[in-house]
């Protein structure tokens, strides 16, 4: 059952780029840890966001996973007995997916990947909260987004200065709590 | 050539991942960078693989690229000039 | 608690690189103009012949000795525990057992290395190889085995932004002290050579066949290096109770997104301009200020114009004196943060410029020429360092001399 669903990575990523009528071509060409990122990106800020609040630098994006880009330096190695692929080599980072968001949407503010075992919510809130408290963010994307063969997994947070109607407070605990409901 | 032209638009679409893009969009003479088809340099380089694979052609310096992948019709006539068998 | 005005110090520097295995012997190479270009000794490579490296100059039983850790079989671990044991020894914190210390290490590469050997053998038979070698593939675990041999406990992470990854690590650890959240950080990055990095910049056909010749109008690309550098920071608290004062503070950082390309930097340098200027607002420093840059400079067609680019429009008319030291090391990627913070440091320290090698065509498109020969007994009070990585992570460290 498990299996059967992890399987289906790519054209479950397809199935939700047509589900929200999403419209940008790049999107085909991104790896799989890109596009799982890009689309938890357009989601989380369908509706809510307002970038027009923010000058661009002001924006930043601060993600961690486990398996680093693991999933596509398998993928490029297998390339490489014939012709290796520029295209796949250009995804063989984990800030990629950071850069293919912040294309997206002009996103210029302070950005950086952290491998971790485990979700750190400790850890998210100390450095994000250093980077808003201190000005050098209004306002930050964070979150885990993991791709390893048939496993995959994206939970992304808006962190934003001022409050708004449906947030809740910045907290370890909170987004522990948000994390382990939205990962069972 | 208007075969070779017509194979390459399929082949640039299959290699390059442009799933919204159908070969009839592409025209022979329109330009596959930037303002064109928006083709970037990491897709000048994935072009580089297409020759290579398909017609057996090595272009070693990527400084040609430009001049080569300007358009369909400019790739189509770099092939025709450097395949094997006109050599 | 927070302080985010509190000065952070250098306290120690250590380097293993091409041109060195000590700080004080890259110190000798840069002032005598010996680049550590070469062909390829010990990475296994089909281009051993074609595309020239700038690889330590010592075998991994080599490197296990000087590190004396023969159990550790990485490259990449070799060289982290290498420059950041001389790192430590040089700031010379003798309570530092007292004190809550965190290591911040960048990579790239991790183990990779030795996963490279492990599946040759493993893809043809799947009974061959050693799992050992595969164990610490990944880049943390890399941080860990080092942390570990060091006897640092407090705070350790991982930092993988491409070839900024050594800059952040560096900018986290000087946030850390001033949170107040650690007393001492050892930060940096390390890289070794691998057959994957050299094969994937060789797939984007921007390794160059000759020595590198970065901001020269006929560039040609890259070379790629291997190595290790590390700064020790303090907090003001610890640098009062050092014997020897320590005399440079890192003044300004700044990281931001070019957010135009995955792996190419916008023409105009969108992303370099906003980290110079803001590492600039940081620090207080206005742009004349600066005295030396030490660029990113990697040699591409690409890297050197959106940089260039990006320092005309924020620097001109009063250019600094500049130089890419990657022409000595080659690009160590992960690692080049730490290894040219160090070379920044040493700028300060001696009041030295180092030579832009093999400059020979300036480029047409810019009206400044990196300096083509060392320069000394010059005053140098800040320096400005670069560093930006595929993704459009760019970032730069501004160090300065502070008056005793």
């Amino acid at each position: 059952m498990f299996e059967e669903k992890g399987s289906e990575l790519p054209d479950f990523l397809v199935a939700v780029y047509r589900h929200f009528e999403l419209q940008y071509p790049k999107f085909h060409k991104m790896d799989y840890l890109s596009k799982l990122g890009w689309l938890a990106n357009e989601i989380l800020l369908q509706d809510v966001f307002d970038k027009e609040k923010y000058k661009p630098e002001d924006i930043g994006i601060v993600l961690s996973n486990a398996n680093s880009s693991l999933d596509t330096d398998i993928k490029y190695y297998e390339t490489t007995k014939t012709i290796a692929s520029p295209a796949q080599f250009v995804y063989t980072l984990p800030n990629i997916v950071i850069g293919e968001i912040s294309i997206r949407h002009h996103f210029k503010g302070e950005n950086a990947f952290f491998i971790a075992e485990a979700f750190d919510a400790g850890f998210m809130e100390q450095y994000i909260g250093n980077l808003i408290n201190n000005n050098i963010l209004q306002c930050c994307i964070c979150g885990w987004v993991d791709v390893l063969d048939k496993n995959y997994n994206a939970t992304l947070f808006l962190i934003e200065k001022d409050k708004s109607a449906n947030s809740v407070n910045f907290t370890k605990e909170n987004l522990t709590k948000i994390y382990q409901l939205q990962n069972g | 050539m208007d075969k070779l032209m017509s194979d390459l638009k399929t082949q640039i679409i299959a290699q390059l991942n442009l799933q919204d893009t159908k070969p009839e969009d592409i025209g022979d003479d329109q330009p596959l960078f930037v303002e064109g088809l928006g083709l970037d340099s990491i897709d000048a380089l994935e072009l580089i693989v297409l020759l290579q694979q398909q017609y057996k052609i090595k272009l070693s310096n990527a400084e040609d690229g430009p001049k080569v992948f300007k358009t369909v019709r400019t790739m189509a006539e770099y092939i025709t000039a450097h395949q094997p068998q006109n050599a | 608690m927070l302080n985010s005005s509190e000065p952070v110090f250098v306290a120690g520097t250590g380097i293993i690189s091409a041109i060195g295995n000590r700080v004080a012997e890259c110190l000798d190479a840069l002032e005598n103009g010996r680049a550590g270009m070469g062909q390829m000794h010990y990475l296994q490579s089909a281009h051993s012949k074609r595309l020239p490296v700038a690889e330590v100059k010592l075998s991994n039983e080599e490197l296990a000795q000087l590190a004396g850790l023969p159990n550790i079989k990485s490259r990449t671990a070799l060289l982290s525990l290498v420059a950041a044991t001389e790192a430590l020894a040089a700031a010379g914190i003798e309570n530092i057992k007292d004190l809550r210390t965190g290591f911040i290490s960048a990579t790239s590469v991790g183990g990779m290395d030795k996963t490279e050997n492990f599946f040759t053998g493993f893809l043809s038979d799947n009974s061959k190889g050693k799992l050992r070698d595969v164990i610490n593939h990944e880049c943390g675990s890399v941080t860990e085995l080092v942390a570990d041999a060091l006897g640092i406990k407090d705070y350790i992470t991982t930092i993988s932004t491409a070839c900024s990854s050594s800059a952040n690590a560096i900018f986290l650890g000087a946030r850390l002290i001033r949170n107040n959240i650690v007393d001492v950080v050892v930060a940096g990055g390390t890289d070794s050579m691998a057959r994957f990095t050299l094969n994937g910049f060789n797939t984007l056909m921007i390794v160059d066949e000759q020595f590198c010749q970065p901001f020269d109008e006929n560039r040609r690309g890259l070379n790629l290096g291997e190595g290790a550098g590390y700064v020790v920071l303090v907090s003001d608290k610890v640098a009062a109770t050092l014997k020897n004062k320590p005399a440079i503070i890192l003044s300004g950082y700044c990281n931001a997104n070019d957010a135009y390309h995955q792996t190419a930097s916008s023409p105009d340098g969108i992303g370099s301009f906003l980290a110079m200027s803001g590492a600039l607002q940081k620090a207080g420093l206005k742009p004349e200020d600066i005295d030396y840059i030490n660029l990113h400079g990697t040699g591409t067609q690409n890297n050197d114009i959106a940089e260039g680019t990006a320092i005309k429009r924020l620097f001109d008319p009063h250019y600094p004196k500049m130089s890419s030291t990657k022409t000595f090391t080659g690009h160590t990627l992960g690692a080049s943060g730490g290894i040219e913070a160090v070379f920044s440091v040493l700028a300060l320290q001696h009041g030295i410029i180092f030579p832009n090698l093999r400059l020979q065509t300036p480029m047409v498109d810019l009206p400044f020429v990196p300096e083509r020969a060392l320069v000394k007994n010059v005053k140098v009070k800040h320096v400005l360092s670069n560093s930006f990585g595929f993704g459009g992570n760019c970032s730069s460290l501004i160090f300065s001399k502070v008056e005793s």
